[in-house]
């Protein structure tokens, strides 16, 4: 199986898509002529040219709007966001327009839209650019929200997210872009709503999503030495939730740690948290811990910015607390 | 004045007059039947204005066309032929309004009609016309996309961010600015560094032309003429449709921020006795005809309360759906 970066599964996944479809069509900052500013769309302009590929000037809120009108009259666009920060100048199209659009005309529409980029902390960014924003997607009503870490998954999610006739948030991290992987020539897609068990374990469950599952991994990775067998489960799409698998897992490991990169307060993690308190609470042996950023924007010094974030320091204690081991 | 009535079909004249008297007719009810709180939440009354949505719709062929608007959108649900009983239901929240009670006063649409709504959010709505002439544009079909908002609206960054786009990438809409001189209770003069609105058109290097909206027929000939320069031409339109609402904003305004004086002024130029007015005296209708099709539309909106009465409301479980496809 060939061994392909992050990025060039995303875009084989939306060459593959736009080849199938003719409605699929990508339009977003820099994504034709620059080859996407994080490189992510290179060729495609030169393959499909300015009808399919479109270059928008940097107004969020009106290409983002540009985009949904496209999708209720029929066709099938991919918004690029530079970063997911700058979306939330588009939020009130998103939240507004594209989640509500089919339930307030009582299902006349269609949204068959994908809106993508990169989100979560990066480096040396300070807070305007250095942030995970999942959390304000998943709030609301009438969008997925899917968040892929392998280049396997985010060829076979996209895909999926591509075909799907409803508004998908796809959120990929940047600092994964250049993350090799091996993926199928085959096609192949990966259905919403399915968690993957990315490492099986016996004693406890970390459940995380996004680039941080690569964090959960390392760290279970370090636990063997002490005997501890983690289980992590990647949730891959966070909106439909595969409730099912955090439950049986959880209900076999009876102890739960769950990593989110965002901030705390209402948050993915915080609500995981709470569903696993409320549907394991008979088989849970300790209170379930959350890993998360911490609740201050994000400082620019390095140090600083890695220590406002998850870190293995923190997924360890959190083990330590689920098995009293102090 | 008679004479110019000539170069119109009759039919289109009729149309035109009964449209707007629809409109009127039906919007009394709606604010008889709010008054007696049969329904509540925002209802933006669109008394006065009738001869935009009358006017712009006549000039379009929705085979291929679109319309989409803000929420002062009951003459333009009616304007594009959506029965009256179905945009009073959908003001009742019954199930058989045309949002199946889940859009209400704001939110009508008619998918099938190429009514694409009835939207909210000042000015949100303006980038999803440019969206729907970049479908019309990909698939190179022949449409316009007539898109109507307030004066309000006008100064949203979507406004200017989409006709940027909308002219680089010459895109198929009309854009419709019903200037009815108040943004709620804001005077446009006293918040627009531009006051002639239509000049805005000027930065993107599009038509724009004002329009006097009391009058239907200006209002037809203006959007027949833009909206084939925009077919013609590749490139978008702005017309400043001059206009009046008699009701305040919404029905929970009583609107004391305009004299009596002003208000009286353009009830003068109501758009429905100056159309009467033009036909009679070109002799091609008279009191009795006038009569019986104002009976018509009043028993029609009549009956639209009626229906909408017997409808019944949504059951609780269709609250869970139509959230996705």
């Amino acid at each position: 199986m060939p061994k392909i970066a992050f990025r060039e599964a995303l875009r084989q996944a939306m060459d593959e898509e736009m080849q199938r479809d003719e409605n699929v069509l990508l339009m977003g900052e820099e994504v034709a002529q620059y080859n996407g500013a994080y490189k992510v769309s290179r060729g495609l302009w030169d393959k499909y040219g300015d009808k399919r590929v479109i270059d928008t000037p940097i107004t969020e809120e009106g290409f983002t709007g540009i985009g949904i009108g496209a999708a209720m009259a029929g066709l099938r666009p991919i918004v690029e966001w530079m970063t997911f920060n700058f979306s939330i100048q588009a939020l009130d199209q998103i939240i507004n327009n594209a989640a509500k659009m089919r339930y307030m005309s009582g299902g006349q529409f269609s949204l068959p839209i994908v809106f993508r980029g990169p989100n979560g902390p990066a480096e040396w960014l300070s807070c305007q650019h250095s942030q995970a924003i999942a959390s304000i997607y998943a709030h609301v009503p009438g969008l997925k929200v899917v968040s892929p870490c392998t280049p396997y998954d985010a060829k076979g999610l996209l895909k999926t997210a591509i075909r799907d006739d409803n508004p998908v948030i796809f959120m990929e991290a940047e600092l994964l872009y250049g993350l090799e992987g091996e993926v199928p020539e085959d096609e192949y897609l990966i259905g919403f709503g399915e968690a993957d068990i990315k490492r099986s374990g016996e004693d406890l469950t970390i459940i995380s999503f996004g680039k941080v599952v690569h964090m959960a991994l390392k760290a279970a990775k370090a636990l063997e030495q002490d005997d501890i067998d983690a289980e992590v489960i990647d949730l891959r799409s966070i909106k439909p939730l595969d409730e099912d698998t955090i439950v049986k897992s959880v209900s076999k490991t009876g102890r739960c740690i769950v990593v989110d990169e965002s901030w705390p307060f209402a948050s993915v993690g915080s609500h995981v948290a709470w569903l696993v308190g409320n549907r394991c609470f008979d088989m849970l042996d300790a209170p379930v811990e959350l890993v998360s950023s911490e609740d201050i924007p994000m400082p620019y010094e390095h140090t600083l910015e890695l220590a406002a974030q998850p870190t293995q320091d923190k997924i360890f204690s959190a083990v330590e607390k689920v098995l009293y081991l102090n | 004045m008679s004479e110019d009535l000539k170069k119109y079909d009759k039919s289109l004249l009729q149309d035109l007059l009964k449209t707007m008297m629809r409109i009127r007719r039906f919007e009394e009810k709606a604010a008889q039947a709010y008054g007696l709180r049969k329904f509540g939440g925002f209802c933006h009354l669109y008394i006065g204005q009738e001869a935009v949505a009358a006017g712009s719709v006549a000039a379009v062929n929705l085979e291929n066309d679109y319309i989409i608007t803000a929420y002062r959108d009951h003459g333009h649900a009616l304007a594009v032929g959506m029965s009256p009983d179905t945009v009073m239901a959908e003001l009742f929240g019954r199930i058989d309004g045309c949002s199946r009670g889940k859009g209400g006063s704001m939110h009508l649409f008619d998918a099938d009609k190429h009514f694409y709504g009835g939207h909210g959010i000042v000015g949100a709505h303006i980038p999803l016309a440019a969206g729907m002439a970049l479908k019309i544009k990909y698939h190179e079909e022949p449409g316009v996309v007539l898109c109507f908002f307030g004066d309000g609206a006008i100064h949203q960054g979507s406004f200017h961010e989409t006709l940027n786009m909308a002219s680089v990438w010459k895109l198929p809409v009309v854009y419709i600015c019903e200037n009815n001189h108040y943004g709620m209770g804001t005077d446009f003069r006293r918040v627009s560094s531009q006051p002639q609105l239509y000049k805005m058109a000027d930065s993107y290097r599009m038509a724009g032309r004002e329009v006097n909206g009391m009058d239907a027929l200006e209002v037809y000939d203006n959007v027949v003429e833009a909206a084939s320069q925009v077919r013609q031409d590749n490139v978008p339109a702005l017309i400043e449709m001059k206009t009046y609402r008699y009701q305040g904003h919404s029905m929970s305004d009583p609107a004391k921020y305009r004299t009596k004086d002003e208000v009286a002024e353009y009830k003068n130029q109501d758009p429905i006795v100056i159309l009467k007015d033009r036909m009679t005296e070109a002799g091609l209708l008279d009191e009795q005809e006038y009569k019986k099709l104002d009976n018509e539309m009043k028993n029609a909106a009549k009956d639209s309360v009626e229906f909408a009465e017997k409808s019944k409301r949504p059951e609780l479980k269709t609250m869970f759906e139509d959230v996705f496809a």
